[in-house]
């Protein structure tokens, strides 16, 4: 079981038959997804390999990790709303722990995404381990 | 008459599917799909007809030899050079512009000589240059496209001036598809050298150099529907009189001492080491291949797409052209309303086995200009049809739907 926010929306893409309504559906979550302030878009927190611009800021506290993203691709964005569900409030300890292609292929979207964009998520997946062994 | 599902039929990939949708392959601009003759002459080269070139006196090197020098011929007539020996083989439009930076340019250029380019280079007719801004000083002047995209001559000869050592530019855009009368701006130039960078040019309309008058012209062979790593660039007698060999190794000299070395004849003297050999062939195959459809109605065919496309394009209200320069090629770069990156674009078109390119396009100036971060480009070839443009359209709409 991963978080219950992440479980929701597995839920939720179980409803979705085709591959529109679910590319529908993550635009959804991006777009619903609070924006990252320009101010925090910078080079600190830019993830690089990804075919887009993307942005992510760590808010760990307590031991507990949290992040907020962003991205100039809309698809992009639903995948940082996606991932920030998987990994918000998991004790930083647990965030390697976490099987994050396996978890996301639980939305038959891993399969749609290109190798460019396949590789961003690797870059971000990559990004947020690394975050939380530093504040570990 | 222009059968283009004849052509489409020459094309093995094209049969194919992407993502369970027939392939609609739209990033021409990048890289063309190959005609079976050309995959054939490939297998053949390696199957039945391999050998090092210009080395051994065996039979099978002679054959290699033989077909590899026989496209010289043929590139020159492609572009109808006047000798063959002004036609220099190399792995594409970005070794040709380097050979010239470094072999030509860069010995008779000192701090303060101009290079005058548009913003709409490609990073290859650009970064060469800068190559010499860096290391020697030389200052590079921009022009600037109009609002429309276009890219006039006399725009680019108000340039010039007395310090001008070179004029590079493209031939046409490989993000706004516009045309640049290069013939009027080497006419207008007087005495500066001028470089054309030819790799949408060449593929999309008839070249001949003779009439351009230009002094360079570089051509890639993966654009042009041949085998990537091919590629060739036409320099005038003269300037190939002036021009340094850029690499060193074999192929490219006639003796080596411990004191000196003399140089092979040009063309040669500028092809060093083992070249691409089948990929050369492969170029000679697909030249004869377009020259045989006919430079004219493929411009011809590609010409009535444009014009096909740009009225779908125009009644999508959501959408912007960047670039509708008259007479432009069939390339289009798109960016649509409602915050949707091209990036997004192309993982949705994609989806509906539509290929085209989202990015900078190697133009990162250019964007600069248009102030845009990437584009959405779909790039028309010989082989795309009408029903293409419609189901690229089709799939625009599902994105405006998605995203807008």
């Amino acid at each position: 079981m991963a978080t219950e926010a992440f479980e929701d929306i597995v839920e939720d893409f179980e409803f979705l038959d085709d591959w529109e309504d679910r590319y529908a559906h993550v635009i959804d979550l991006g777009r619903a997804m609070d924006p990252l302030e320009d101010a925090l878009k910078v080079p600190a927190t830019k993830v690089e390999g990804c075919a887009s611009q993307v942005w992510l800021m760590p808010e760990i506290e307590a031991g507990t990790f949290r992040f907020r993203g962003d991205s100039d691709a809309l698809i992009v964005r639903g995948i940082i709303a996606v991932l920030s569900a998987l990994y918000n409030g998991v004790a930083v300890s647990d965030v390697p722990k976490i099987d994050a292609k396996a978890e996301l292929g639980r939305l038959s979207l891993e399969e749609h995404l290109s190798a460019q964009r396949s590789n961003g998520l690797k870059a971000m997946i990559q990004r947020i381990n690394k975050l939380a062994v530093e504040a570990a | 008459m222009y059968d283009v599902n004849k052509i489409r039929a020459d094309f093995p990939i094209l049969a194919r599917e992407v993502n369970g949708q027939p392939l609609t392959y739209l990033d021409n601009g990048a890289s063309a799909q190959k005609p079976q003759v050309v995959i054939d002459a490939v297998t053949r080269g390696y199957a039945e007809e391999y050998s090092n070139v210009h080395r051994g006196l065996h039979y099978l090197s002679n054959l290699a030899t033989e077909k590899y020098e026989a496209v010289r011929g043929i590139v020159a007539r492609f572009l109808n050079a006047p000798s063959e020996d002004e036609i220099v083989f190399n792995s594409g439009t970005t070794e040709g512009i380097n050979m010239v930076a470094y072999g030509w340019a860069a010995p008779r250029m000192a701090e303060g000589d101009e290079i005058v380019l548009t913003v709409a280079e490609h990073h290859a007719n650009i970064v060469p240059w800068h190559f010499l801004r860096e290391r020697q000083g030389v200052r590079l002047v921009w022009v600037e496209p109009d609002a429309d995209g276009s890219i006039p001559a006399d725009k680019v000869l108000a340039a010039v001036t007395e310090r001008t050592k070179l004029i590079a530019v493209t031939q046409c855009s490989n993000v706004l598809g516009s045309i640049v009368d290069v013939k009027a701006i080497k006419a207008g130039a007087g005495d500066v050298p001028v470089l054309v960078d030819g790799s949408q040019g060449a593929v999309h309309m008839p070249v001949d150099v003779a009439d351009l008058g230009v002094d360079f012209y570089a051509i890639t062979g993966h654009k042009l529907y041949g085998p990537s790593g091919s590629g060739a660039i036409f320099v005038k007698r003269e300037r190939m009189d002036e021009m340094r060999p850029f690499m060193g190794g074999g192929d490219m000299i006639r003796e080596v001492t411990r004191e000196t070395v003399t140089y092979n004849d040009p063309p040669m003297k500028f092809e060093a080491g083992t070249p691409g050999i089948v990929q050369t062939i492969g170029l000679g195959v697909a030249l004869e291949y377009m020259m045989g459809v006919g430079m004219e109605n493929i411009a011809a065919h590609e010409a009535s797409l444009a014009k096909y496309a740009a009225e779908r394009f125009e009644g999508l209200n959501w959408l912007n052209v960047q670039g509708k320069a008259p007479g432009k090629a069939a390339i289009f770069s798109l960016t649509v309303e409602g915050g949707a990156h091209a990036h997004d674009l192309s993982t949705i078109l994609d989806k509906k086995g539509i290929a085209i390119r989202a990015g900078h396009h190697c133009a990162q100036p250019l964007m600069d200009h248009l102030g845009v971060p990437a584009t959405a480009r779909a790039s028309f070839g010989m082989y795309n049809t009408t029903e293409e443009v419609d189901r690229l359209v089709e799939g625009l709409e599902l994105c405006h739907r998605l995203f807008g």
